[in-house]
């Protein structure tokens, strides 16, 4: 039997970076197979190119021994690969079953197609109601609606591109389950990851790529982690030190009974929260996606407004009400998730990107910028922090995602705040930067300062993190002291809002 | 009584214009794309219209002619805005000034001669009945026209798979393709469905309404259709219901002035854009329930990924 | 096959060239449109572009009608680059024209040495005032303000038609809808009585020297270029969106109506029904043309008022209608649309 899927010889290019560097294997009918690599390792380039919704610039793929010529996701459809995105390919203002229909090749009727969709989440246990509008979904729901729409179409090869990043750990064990019910029925699945753990549990072969090329091809249950880690990374893993830290006697930071109606049918409100951190220590907030931290996040740094100002105090003084201007003007500091558009303006060179924070440090007067003391300060931020850019007219939008964030997280520090907010420090960025951020953040907090971090990586958060609260539906947990926090603990509380959604919304 | 059959009537028939126009922007708008140039392919209309009357073309064909034209004119903004991923407030404002510009140089020899306007059909017993007959069937067949179009469009986009689709470009243009589905090609047609419509209404001006050709002609309407699909909120009813409601506004100006009201004409006639405005206040404080029909990439460029 | 790449950083050389390469090809294209017309393509490309420039007079008109569309333009680039809308311009420029008219015609100090400066105050104010709704209903109600500013420019022609049909209609005009003469103490001096340039220039010129220091040096002016490039990035920075609003609109509703007195206390000495042959959307493609860019906005208003007098020359000489020069600005904004692709992206062949 030909394998159900084989590639040979493809290389994907985008100006400055080469994605995918003469990369081959193939997948088995019924394998569960690992593409495995750290953020920017070129995997998702690959799948999309697996799919069609990319085009490679040269290979060949093979489905079930048979050459495919145009490509596209409308080919793949109908040789049986189905694709489920890390960002979900969903409309938010239709319902559930139109959503689906939009990807049927038949004509459209709603009602029947409502019950296949409940057959179908009845036999993989995957329940989700039909009519429900997207938008009022759970990021692990909306997962689930690419799952079951997928499957409807009794695909032969399921692509997953990092499924679990939406998921508590109890969810994962269901949707491993799932997964391996379908591989025994024949179907072959392609399962994207960076984490080695999952991919030790469920995959049958793993790939490994680095930098756009395949680095190794092991059994994952029998090779050692690391291993894996090694081929992934390329070097040994680096420890972050955590020397032992002074907190200091009241707190820098403090949340009182933050409440914050939902914007739009798309945030998740936020119901009375409560947190502190001292000076010297760095605190993590942990959560499954879309649990409302990015509405937390906008609430403390002061790109959302609260109209109760002692909802949020810092150093003891009330600054709810202040924008995030004013808040930066009393020592507080942010670092988003999102670099290009948010943390940086991605047209303009990194000296005017310095000026977008750093014009408190004495860069205007009279109204005027003073365009050489933006550059100094970025060229300072450059040196300090290591940043791989031909200096400060470099434009952002042309640094790679781990320097441009190494450049932002630099900004930042270089400000001095007396109270630092991350979220997500490390997304797309490669593991070296990623190690290195990481200590800085440490390295600040040990400096007497207030360092909070939000990741959905709760093995990052037990890295840098001295105490941590657990986010979920709009809600924070009590605090968490990391000493004697176990990941299965935090797992169930991230759970409490997810759980309770997966038992409730029993398909009838 | 006769009174109100003419203010009706005469409402129906100034709103007729607005609907065509604003219903075809509503489908631009609704794939995510925002054209300002409906004056100009308006203008287009009217000019093209009267251009294949005068050339001896028969009613039917000048008006098949004038939705081309609009057609056409469209394009030009659908390549600048779609293919070149121009801004799209600059290119349809282009697309105004040019059509304007060239339906003024293709109409300069039509002076003011008078157009054998459609003409009212005759619908057997119906357009006999006292009362309803004069008031609801006497109209020209354009007329009738923008309300098989007005049922078309709502059953296109809330009944159909392809307007469904449509919608769902106008939601998130990024997750259709991932989908599957030909983004650009799609909000193409929708743009040349623009274009047709606004040409049909710009026909409607010079060919029935007027009926003849005057340089900048449609005087505004172009904008006011913009403006009601907003004030519609993107939705067909409601752009039918704000049309005969400019459209009122306009014949009881006119009403206001043959009764000789006191108030200066320009200050009436002034009064369907101020209501616009406040409309358009209305409308954007209610936010939360527009979400579900603004179309959320609307006016922002997309380019697949490759 | 041809595929569309985005280049990592914007190429400097295409935009220099870009609008270059967009005036080229819209002359090109008119000189084909003029041979089809019969017409000797040079001799009618003469006319448009090279005979008014070939008198001093013809130099006059070419200052005096580019130093609106560069005031409006400077104004309106400010706010274009804070992504703020104001594409009512000339409804701005009408109020502007109003309320200098009115200062100059019943202001109670007719003798003062204050009288023009009180009318460009005066016109300054009212198409500040005039942007300010859209300003206001934009920043409070999120109303959009593409479309206020445009139903406000049809809101300010009727009132204008209103006051020169009505009660500011000269009563020795013979019933013209214009009114009186304003007073000489109350128009701009010209430099020579034999043409219409005046004094009025030196505003364009302070306009293009106040807009390149705003835009290019001044920390508002970067914070509203980064609400127009990222607004979330200026949202993440703090820079408020409502500052950006207020002083985009205000801008452009600033110098708009500093146009307006410049036309009414210039050129036409009155207020009539037709005091602006479009200045202020015109203005928006200088505004385009010029890159947002206070120096490209000199350029591109000086070819902007070369395509009027172009048209003028035309329809005097040729017998076609003035609006042909609408379908050459048309044409050009397209083309410099089109040619703005190629300093983000580059076309390939691939295989």
């Amino acid at each position: 039997m030909p394998p159900r899927l084989e590639l040979s010889g493809i290389n994907k290019a985008y100006p400055g970076v080469i994605a995918n560097d003469n990369i081959s294997f193939s997948v088995q009918p019924g394998e569960i197979h690992a593409v495995l690599g750290e953020n920017g390792a070129g995997k998702s380039t690959l799948m999309k190119i697996i799919y069609g919704a990319i085009s490679a610039d040269s290979g060949e793929i093979r489905c079930d021994g048979k050459l495919i010529k145009e490509h596209g996701p409308a080919v793949s459809r109908g040789l049986g690969i189905e694709m489920v995105y890390q960002h979900f390919a969903l409309f938010e203002s239709i319902s559930v079953v139109e959503n689906i229909a939009l990807s049927m090749p038949d004509r459209m009727n709603l009602p029947a197609l409502s019950a296949e969709v409940r057959t179908i989440s009845k036999k993989y246990g995957l329940p989700i109601d039909p009519n429900a509008l997207v938008l009022s979904l759970s990021m692990g729901e909306r997962q689930r609606v690419e799952i079951v729409r997928c499957l409807l179409r009794n695909p032969k090869l399921l692509i997953l591109d990092e499924p679990t990043s939406v998921l508590t750990p109890q969810a994962v064990q269901i949707l491993f389950e799932t997964l391996r019910q379908l591989a025994q029925e024949g179907c072959s699945i392609l399962y994207i990851s960076h984490k080695l753990d999952e991919v030790r549990t469920l995959c049958h072969t793993a790939t490994v790529l680095r930098g756009g090329h395949v680095t190794g091809r092991v059994d994952p249950s029998a090779a050692s982690a690391s291993k894996l880690a090694r081929l992934m990374v390329g070097h040994e893993l680096e420890e972050v030190s955590r020397p032992a830290t002074q907190k200091s006697k009241k707190p820098l930071f403090e949340v009182r009974e933050l409440r914050l109606a939902a914007a739009n049918a798309m945030d998740t409100a936020l119901q009375n929260l409560n947190m502190e951190v001292f000076g010297g220590e760095i605190v993590g907030i942990a959560g499954v996606a879309g649990n409302g931290q990015n509405e937390l996040a906008a609430a403390m740094s002061g790109e959302t407004v609260n109209s109760d100002p002692d909802a949020i105090l810092l150093e003891s003084r009330p600054v709810a009400h202040l924008d995030a201007g004013q808040r930066r003007d009393l020592g507080f500091g942010f670092i988003p998730e999102e670099r290009l558009g948010r943390g940086a303006i991605p047209p303009y060179p990194l000296s005017e990107n310095a000026l977008l924070t750093a014009h408190r440090q004495g860069m205007t007067t009279l109204g005027f910028t003073k365009r050489h003391r933006a550059k100094d300060f970025a060229a300072q931020v450059i040196r300090r922090f290591r940043v791989k850019a031909n200096g400060p007219d470099s434009i952002a939008s042309g640094l790679s995602g781990g320097n441009l964030q190494k450049f932002i997280v630099g900004r930042e520090i270089h400000l001095s705040p007396k109270v630092l907010l991350v979220s997500q420090p490390t997304w797309g960025v490669d593991v070296g930067a990623a190690a290195y951020i990481r200590q800085t953040l440490i390295d600040l907090s040990r400096s007497g300062k207030a360092v909070i971090v939000i990741s959905e990586e709760v093995e990052e958060l037990f890295e840098v993190c001295d105490r941590l609260y657990v986010m979920s539906d709009g809600k924070l947990s009590q605090s968490i002291d990391r000493k004697t926090a176990n990941i299965e603990d935090i797992g169930l509380l991230m759970t409490s809002g997810a759980e309770y959604d997966y038992r409730e919304t029993n398909i009838a | 009584m006769d009174l109100f059959i003419s203010i009706f009537t005469a409402t129906v028939i100034a709103a007729t214009p607005l609907i065509f126009a604003a219903l075809g922007e509503l489908i631009v708008e609704k794939s995510g794309v925002l054209n300002l140039g409906i004056e100009g392919m308006m203008l287009m209309g009217a000019v093209f219209g009267v251009w294949a009357h005068f050339s001896g073309m028969p009613m039917t064909l000048a008006i098949l002619i004038a939705i081309v034209a609009g057609a056409l004119s469209s394009l030009v903004f659908g390549i600048l805005a779609l293919t070149f991923m121009a801004n799209q407030y600059a290119a349809g404002l282009a697309l105004a000034i040019f059509g304007g510009g060239v339906s003024a140089f293709i109409g300069r020899g039509f002076g003011s001669t008078p157009v054998d306007a459609v003409q009212p059909i005759k619908i057997p017993w119906l357009s006999d009945l006292p009362f309803l007959g004069p008031l609801l069937f006497q109209f020209d067949p354009l007329v009738y026209l923008s309300l098989i179009l007005f049922v078309a469009v709502s059953w296109f986009l809330y009944k159909s798979k392809a307007g469904l689709a449509l919608r769902a470009i106008g939601e998130s243009p990024e997750s259709a393709h991932a989908v599957g589905y030909p983004v650009i090609m799609i909000r193409y047609v929708a743009v040349l469905f623009g274009g047709a419509m606004a040409g049909l209404g710009g026909a409607y001006l010079s060919l029935v309404y007027t009926p003849l050709w005057v340089e900048n002609m449609t005087a505004g309407r172009g904008w006011i259709a913009l403006a009601l699909v907003v004030f519609a909120a993107w939705r067909p009813i409601r752009v039918l219901l704000g049309a005969w409601l400019f459209g009122g506004m306009t014949i009881l100006q006119l009403q206001g002035q043959a009764i000789g009201l006191k108030i200066p004409t320009e200050l009436l006639s002034a009064l369907p854009y101020i209501a616009t405005i406040v409309v358009l206040v209305l409308i954007s404080r209610n936010r939360m329930a527009m979400v579900l029909d603004f179309p959320a990439s609307l006016a922002k460029p997309f380019r697949p990924s490759s | 096959m041809l595929r569309i790449e985005a280049l990592p950083e914007p190429s400097r050389t295409m935009a220099l060239a870009a609008p270059l390469i967009a005036t080229g090809i819209t002359i090109l294209i008119s000189s084909l449109f003029f041979l089809s017309l019969g017409f000797n393509p040079i001799d009618t490309l003469h006319g448009f572009f090279v005979q008014p420039l070939m008198s001093l007079n013809g130099l006059s008109e070419w200052l005096l009608k580019a130093s609106p569309l560069i005031i409006i333009a400077c104004g309106l680039a400010i706010g274009f680059r804070a992504n703020v809308w104001n594409i009512g311009a000339e409804g701005q420029l009408i109020l502007g024209a109003i309320a200098a008219t009115g200062i100059g015609l019943f202001a109670p100090w007719q003798d003062s040495v204050f009288l023009l400066p009180s009318m460009i105050a005066g016109a300054i104010m009212a198409g500040m005032a005039w942007a300010a709704v859209p300003a206001f209903l934009r920043s409070r109600m999120n109303t959009n303000e593409i479309l206020v500013t445009l139903m406000l420019t049809y809101v300010a022609t009727l009132f204008l038609s209103y006051l020169v049909h009505g009660p500011w209609r000269d009563p020795a005009g013979f019933n013209f809808p214009q009114t009186a003469l304003l007073p000489y103490k109350a128009t701009f001096s010209v430099f020579d009585h034999s043409y219409r340039l005046n004094s009025s220039i030196f505003f364009a010129i302070a306009a293009v020297i106040i807009t390149w220091f705003f835009l290019e040096r001044s920390f508002l002016g970067f914070r509203m270029s980064v609400g127009g490039v990222a607004p979330n990035a200026a949202r993440y920075a703090g820079f408020r969106s409502s500052t950006a609003i207020w002083v985009g609109l205000l801008a452009g509703g600033a110098a708009a109506g500093l146009a307006g007195v410049g036309e009414v206390a210039g050129p036409l000495g009155q207020l009539s029904a037709h005091i602006s042959p479009g200045y202020g959307f015109a203005a928006i493609i200088v505004a385009f043309v010029g890159r947002l860019h206070a120096v490209g906005i000199v350029l591109g208003g000086l070819l902007l008022s070369l395509l009027y007098l172009g048209g003028e020359t035309v329809q005097l000489q040729y017998g076609l209608p003035s609006a042909i020069a609408n379908i050459f600005q048309g044409l050009l904004l397209f083309f410099l649309l089109g040619g703005n692709f190629l300093i983000n992206y580059r076309i390939r062949r691939i295989r």
